[in-house]
């Protein structure tokens, strides 16, 4: 007896798995729905690639011509209708997504949009008006930029440079945090007292060819120079 | 509206009270309705610059606490029926003042008023403090020598950051009044520029008020020297000063030696 070899033929197998989905519930004016759409997706761009999403049209009542045109829309922003949902399946044709029911609501768990990388702040303080005798401007942090005079008996703290465009008559303290590269610049020097990196000098030892000229003081090993700006 | 004038300058002696009551005379005279008010609580001059010392019943600490009523303190002055005074007390001393108490008074006192000016005490401590807090604008008197100079300098950046408008984010419109300026000896170099004083304070003129015996003799006889003296070189700065607080344009005149030749200087119109 030939055994004739019968095809073997393998039953279908059917699987059931189940996947989250994303609904989209549009609402009218549809205009200003996918604008705010767009605005979200401004925020965290590809959020919805290679994502389900379903369309949920039970909001609104759209016609056959609007629900094609809304997933063209869809499509152009890079987001596929795996589904609709909630319209009457005549209104659909069938090039168009299956009609879906019988989804159940769950929690989504949401995913915080990247924030923007914070910069660090930019090591520096710009005050834009004169600083005034008795006042103290501490900014360890780094340059301190005064457009105007500082007054005598005024007080800078800088843990960086300090630049004045104006006449400098009060004290100027820069590199206070153990910084000896720092310097004090200034249009016109009468300071009362100079320190860079705990170096000091004071009115009594500045050179008078340099009093009233722009200048500028920096640390020299241990030595302060004080030398014209040309 | 009502404007809020302090008469400041951090340092003593340069001639707050004899301005305030210079200005104040010379406002009401061009018809504006004025109040001086005297924050100098405890050692109080502008009852005696004013001539009204033998007046005083109530005083501004009575309006302070509420023991007294405002228009009971207030005193007119007997040449000008526009200009009132009312004084501080001479028994209390500077704390007996309170922020909100002050707030009450003056804005008591803008209802009625078209200047409420406020002379300050020497110092930068509370009365100073509390005489400024509601200022609109602020007169800096400042004599052209160095200590002067950077006193105004301190109170400038005190009423760039302690007042109510600049808490506020707004500015107090300062103007820089030198006072006791002498000719002879800026011409001998013995006193500051004009320029450097405004080169360092960068705060616009208002006038420059030559030093004269006419202040002196008007401050005894207890009459501001604009109604003492009107026609003396005083007299007139003050009241072209005041002119220019008004808003006009006035040539500034650097008082000179008497040897004719009037030196102009350009109107500093400093950052």
């Amino acid at each position: 007896m030939d055994a004739i070899a019968e095809p073997v033929t393998q039953p279908v197998r059917l699987r059931g798995r189940s996947y989250l989905a994303f609904v989209f519930t549009p609402v009218v004016p549809i205009v200003d729905w996918l604008a705010e759409l767009d605005a979200t997706l401004s925020r965290s761009p590809g959020f919805f690639v290679g994502k389900p999403v379903v369309l949920d049209l039970s909001a609104v009542e759209l016609s056959r011509s609007a629900i094609a045109h809304l997933i063209v829309s869809l499509e152009k922003k890079n987001i596929r209708i795996l589904g609709i949902e909630g319209v009457d399946p005549s209104l659909l044709s069938p090039t168009m997504p299956p009609v879906l029911s019988g989804g159940r609501v769950c929690e989504i768990a949401q995913v915080e949009p990247e924030k923007p990388e914070v910069r660090p702040q930019v090591a520096s303080l710009l005050l834009d008006s004169p600083v005034r005798s008795g006042q103290s401007v501490v900014f360890p942090d780094g340059d301190i930029t005064v457009l105007g005079s500082v007054g005598s008996g005024a007080e800078l703290v800088a843990g960086g440079s300090i630049h004045v465009y104006g006449t400098l008559r009060g004290r100027a303290m820069a590199g206070v945090n153990g910084n000896p590269h720092a310097r004090i610049f200034c249009q016109k020097i009468e300071a009362e007292l100079l320190a860079i990196d705990g170096y000091y000098q004071t009115a009594e030892e500045l050179d008078e060819a340099l009093r009233n000229r722009p200048a500028q003081a920096w640390l020299d090993g241990g030595v302060m120079r004080i030398t014209p700006l040309t | 509206m009502a404007k809020v004038l302090v008469v400041t300058s951090g340092k003593g002696g340069v001639g707050k009270t004899t301005s305030t009551a210079a200005i104040g005379a010379a406002l009401a005279q061009s018809g504006q309705k004025v109040v001086v008010v005297d924050f100098d609580v405890g050692l109080r001059n502008l009852d005696l610059v004013m001539g009204a010392e033998r007046r005083v019943v109530f005083d501004l600490i009575n309006v302070v606490q509420g023991v007294a009523k405002l228009s009971q303190a207030l005193i007119r002055d007997k040449r000008l029926e526009n200009l009132w005074l009312l004084p501080a007390s001479q028994t209390r001393d500077k704390d007996a003042l309170t922020d909100e108490g002050v707030g009450r008074v003056i804005d008591e006192l803008r209802q009625s008023f078209d200047w409420v000016i406020c002379d300050s005490p020497a110092g930068i401590e509370r009365g100073a403090t509390l005489a400024m807090r509601y200022a609109d604008e602020a007169v800096i008197v400042t004599n052209p020598e160095v200590s002067s100079v950077r006193d105004s300098d301190r109170i400038i950046g005190m009423l760039d950051s302690k007042t109510v408008k600049a808490e506020k984010g707004e500015r107090v419109t300062k103007h820089i009044l030198i006072t006791r300026f002498d000719a002879a000896r800026a011409a001998r170099g013995e006193m500051l520029a004009i320029e450097d004083v405004l080169e360092i304070l960068a705060t616009p003129l208002l006038g420059i008020i030559p030093e004269s015996q006419d202040v002196l003799r008007a401050s005894n006889v207890g009459c501001p020297v604009v109604l003492n003296g009107p026609s003396t070189s005083a007299a007139r700065a003050y009241m072209d000063a005041t002119k220019r607080l008004l808003g006009e344009t006035v040539t500034m005149k650097v008082p000179a030696e008497r040897k004719g030749l009037m030196k102009l200087l350009l109107r500093r119109r400093a950052a």
